[in-house]
């Protein structure tokens, strides 16, 4: 990551080597933790899967966010009309370059039908590798929704056992789930540091930390956040800048170019709020322990969850959520950042629009790809944004 | 599903259209008079629709997806979408929302009764209904169906089915009908729901036939409409079906080929199976196109998106609940990649097509997300060629009709090229 980080020597070394995990799309860290514990891999695509589960099976949980703008996709493209978003590509030329050879299983949550259709054509070009469709319930009580979530949870759990998992256990899972809650706190805490002193934390650096997170086992990610926000918490270096208050909203599949989000930066906005890397923050408190920990994390699913774009909101405020955000957040403007041709993303905008004109916030929307190199257009949009917010809340 | 506008039928009618017709003209009566009469409205989907069910509460179904393709045939659609793309609606999303969206922002009444999410087998359904929620306000039951995403039905999968229906569907018809759930009506509508299904799968069937007497993609969807929209299980739909089954047998005796939009087809030159939705911007010209070359489709996925009934399927009176959760996990849209590789591969050689025919819809993600590795798959399974078009649903901006026409055009003299080389 070019130019100066900080003045703190520890914390220029930590973004570095985040840095790296977040270029690694070669996923060495991952065979490296596999040659050291003979444990499995197993990659999840977007958004949410319970890594409580995976790790509790001695199984390292591999986020999977497709390819940056420097993967050249040679067979991907043969798979995929002009007109579907650009991650299930990137994800079939990392499948057949053999950079996922290292992963014993995928999931393939269900987020839309592109997902859903990659997960039969991974079946069929990688048949020795364990596919599962984890169809994330859209009914939410606990002895309908619940239970199906949880026969298929179970169902995914005798599956890893038998590809040579460990099998899962209460006493696991208790303690996978005590450490995933440690790991999330740091994040939400990281949140709160950005939403409170967002010079502190600079978003495209945050977002590689999050990145690097998804390659590393959970024993290596939470202290890797603590360091991480012991260092910008205590960084004097940084200091406030006149820039307008954002919420990103729409990012939570594929993701923006690195270099989008520098762009947003450069142009005036400080992102309070946003949806990357949405696995740290998709479960919004701490999940309970004691008791049943399979019955706590599928409770935890059917309410303590993200109002994402792909989950039905039955009984709450279509935008309610994102109307809480605002205000949680202080954001001045929200940025509508949708992958082209992203389902859950488009579909469900006008409805969010709605919600921020609701709250009275402006808004202003762009469309991206994985691989855009050009931002020309989004960084006046965004800079003139910014400046009308900046103009308006100064008034 | 069923393109009842006169100028999209065919040239002369048979007895079944007429009887469609009517079919069709009183349950839009029924519908006109609602506010009168009292009767209750739901809005619901072709794929999954639990039309026997909501019959049975007197609850009269009404499918957005036939108002927009119906649009689309009166040349309205180009209209609605600039409509909603005006309101902020992405011009990368499905047609079919924004057709619906635009439809109603142009004067039409916008839903009125209970809608009846059943989530099966398209994303995109989910959004649809919560727009129309958020802009009507209706009551809302949600039925989520899980995917086959291993290529089967897991006892899971129905129980969680079953169990939506009891405490969430079930509830909410009884809550918005004020009428209590009878059991005994809804076995008696399956019953006949079944006996419909069996005349329509003879009469898709009947294209194992040469020459065919029927098109399965642009004449099934009319053959397939009485049975995807609101006559599932009436009597009206087995009338329908036992005389369609009659005239097609008459079609099978006298030798004829399908009915075409230029009349009967005099000589059948090339077979194809057919995947994907049709367009129904320029249904009748793209009809044509096949239609002009001999070529006529024995089979098609689409004519699967209401329930494929045709692998054995039928609904159940003796498991009313199981039945309706079977049915809904069965559709097209709800099958696995591998699955419907599988379904296209057996089409091609249990009807004797000379190929198959993709038409990827820029609308649909459920259908077209992964259909080049369809092409790649069936062809190498079959040994057949495909050809691959690109169009949409209901914007007409993508039917470009001279590319399309050039592609079919190159891919019928191939087909021919390669019957002659093996005939020498
Ligand atoms: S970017 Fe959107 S459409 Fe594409 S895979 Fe992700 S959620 Fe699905
Ligand atoms: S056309 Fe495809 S995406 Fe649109 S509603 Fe129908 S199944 Fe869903």
């Amino acid at each position: 990551m070019a130019g100066r980080v900080s003045e703190d020597p520890g914390l220029t070394a930590l973004v570095a080597r985040a840095d790296s995990l977040f270029r690694d799309q070669a996923l060495a860290t991952v065979r490296e933790w596999k040659a050291r514990t003979g444990g499995l891999a197993v990659g999840f695509l977007p958004i949410y899967v319970p890594r409580e589960l995976l790790h509790a099976q001695g199984i390292l949980p591999v986020g999977l966010m497709g390819g940056r703008p420097d993967l050249e996709i040679i067979k991907g493209d043969a798979y995929y009309q002009s007109y579907i978003c650009h991650l299930p590509r990137s994800t079939i030329e990392l499948g057949l370059n053999g950079t996922y050879a290292a992963l014993d299983g995928v999931l393939f949550p269900s987020i839309c039908d592109v997902i859903r259709n990659l997960s039969g054509i991974w079946q069929m070009l990688f048949p020795k590798v364990l596919v599962h469709y984890l169809d994330v319930p859209q009914n939410f009580e606990p002895a309908v929704g619940g239970a199906f979530y949880r026969r298929d949870l179970e169902s995914l759990a005798r599956a890893l056992e038998a590809k040579g998992a460990r099998p899962l256990t209460d006493e696991s899972l208790c303690h996978s789930i005590a450490l995933y809650n440690e790991d999330r706190r740091l994040v939400r805490e990281l949140y709160a540091l950005r939403r409170r002193e967002p010079w502190k934390v600079p978003t495209h650096e945050l977002y590689v930390v999050l990145r690097a997170a998804l390659l590393l086992p959970v024993e290596e990610s939470t202290p890797l956040f603590a360091e991480y926000l012991a260092l910008v918490s205590a960084d004097e270096s940084r200091r406030p800048q006149d820039q307008a208050r954002v919420l990103v909203a729409g990012s939570f599949c594929e993701q923006p170019p690195l270099a989008l989000i520098k762009t947003l930066e450069r142009s005036g906005c400080y992102i309070v709020e946003d949806d990357f890397v949405q696995v740290h923050r998709f479960i919004r408190s701490d999940i309970p322990a004691g008791g049943d920990p399979m019955e706590r994390l599928v409770t935890a699913l059917l309410t303590d969850a993200v109002a994402s774009p792909t989950r039905y909101i039955g009984n709450g405020v279509k935008g309610e959520d994102l109307e809480q955000r605002l205000a949680g957040s202080g954001a001045e403007g929200v940025l509508f950042c949708a992958p082209s041709f992203c389902d859950p993303a488009l579909l469900d905008q006008p409805m969010a629009v709605r919600a921020a004109e609701r709250a009275g916030v402006p808004w202003t929307a762009f469309k991206y790809a994985e691989n855009s190199g050009q931002f020309q257009v989004i960084r006046e949009q965004a800079g003139t944004f910014a400046d009308s917010i900046k103009l308006w809340s100064g008034a | 599903m069923s393109p009842t506008v006169a100028t999209a039928s065919p040239a002369q009618k048979d007895g079944s259209q007429i009887r469609q017709k009517e079919m069709i003209a009183r349950h839009f009566d029924r519908l006109a008079a609602a506010a009168e009469t009292g009767a209750k409205c739901a809005y619901t989907f072709v794929p999954g629709n639990l039309t026997e069910l909501l019959l049975s509460f007197d609850v009269l179904p009404v499918l957005p997806e036939i108002n927009a393709l119906q649009s689309a045939m009166r040349g309205k659609t180009a209209e609605y979408i600039a409509a909603a793309e005006k309101l902020g609606h992405s011009e990368d999303v499905c047609t079919y929302v924004k057709s619906d969206i635009g439809m109603m922002k142009s004067g039409n009444v916008g839903p009125t009764g209970l809608l009846l999410l059943s989530y099966t087998g398209c994303f995109t359904f989910m959004k649809w209904f919560e727009l129309l929620r958020e802009e009507y306000h209706c009551p809302v039951a949600m039925l989520h169906v899980p995917y086959q995403a291993d290529g089967r039905i897991t006892d899971t999968m129905r129980t969680y089915v079953v169990d939506q229906l009891k405490t969430a569907v079930i509830p909410k018809l009884e809550e918005v009908t004020g009428r209590k759930y009878d059991e005994d009506r809804l076995r008696a509508l399956l019953a006949r729901s079944a006996q419909a299904e069996d005349n329509l799968v003879w009469v898709l069937q009947s294209a194992k036939n040469i020459p065919s007497p029927i098109d399965a993609y642009f004449g099934a969807v009319y053959y397939v409409g009485p049975i995807f929209s609101a006559f599932r299980g009436t009597t009206d739909a087995v009338d329908y079906y036992r005389e369609l089954r009659e005239e097609i047998a008459g079609r099978i005796r006298d030798g004829k080929g399908p009915v075409t939009p230029d009349g009967d087809m005099e000589r059948e030159r090339f077979r194809i199976v057919v995947e994907g939705p049709p367009n129904w911007t320029n249904f009748r010209q793209f009809w044509k196109m096949l239609a002009d070359e001999g070529a006529v489709a024995v089979a098609s996925t689409y004519s699967k998106v209401g329930g494929v009934y045709d692998l054995g399927f039928r609904h159940d009176p003796d498991h009313p609940l199981e039945t309706l959760a079977e049915y809904c996990l069965g559709c097209y849209t709800n099958l696995s990649l591998p699955t419907r590789i599988d379904l296209l591969t057996r089409y091609v050689s249990e009807y004797r097509a000379d190929g198959f025919l993709i038409n990827s819809v820029k609308s649909c993600n459920s259908f077209s997300a992964g259909q080049l590795h369809i092409l790649r798959e069936v062809e190498a399974r079959s040994g057949r060629p495909g050809a691959f078009i690109e169009t949409d649903l209901v914007d007409p901006r993508y039917f470009s009709a001279a590319n399309i026409k050039n592609r079919l055009e190159s891919y019928f003299q191939m087909l021919e090229q390669k019957r002659i080389g093996a005939s020498s």
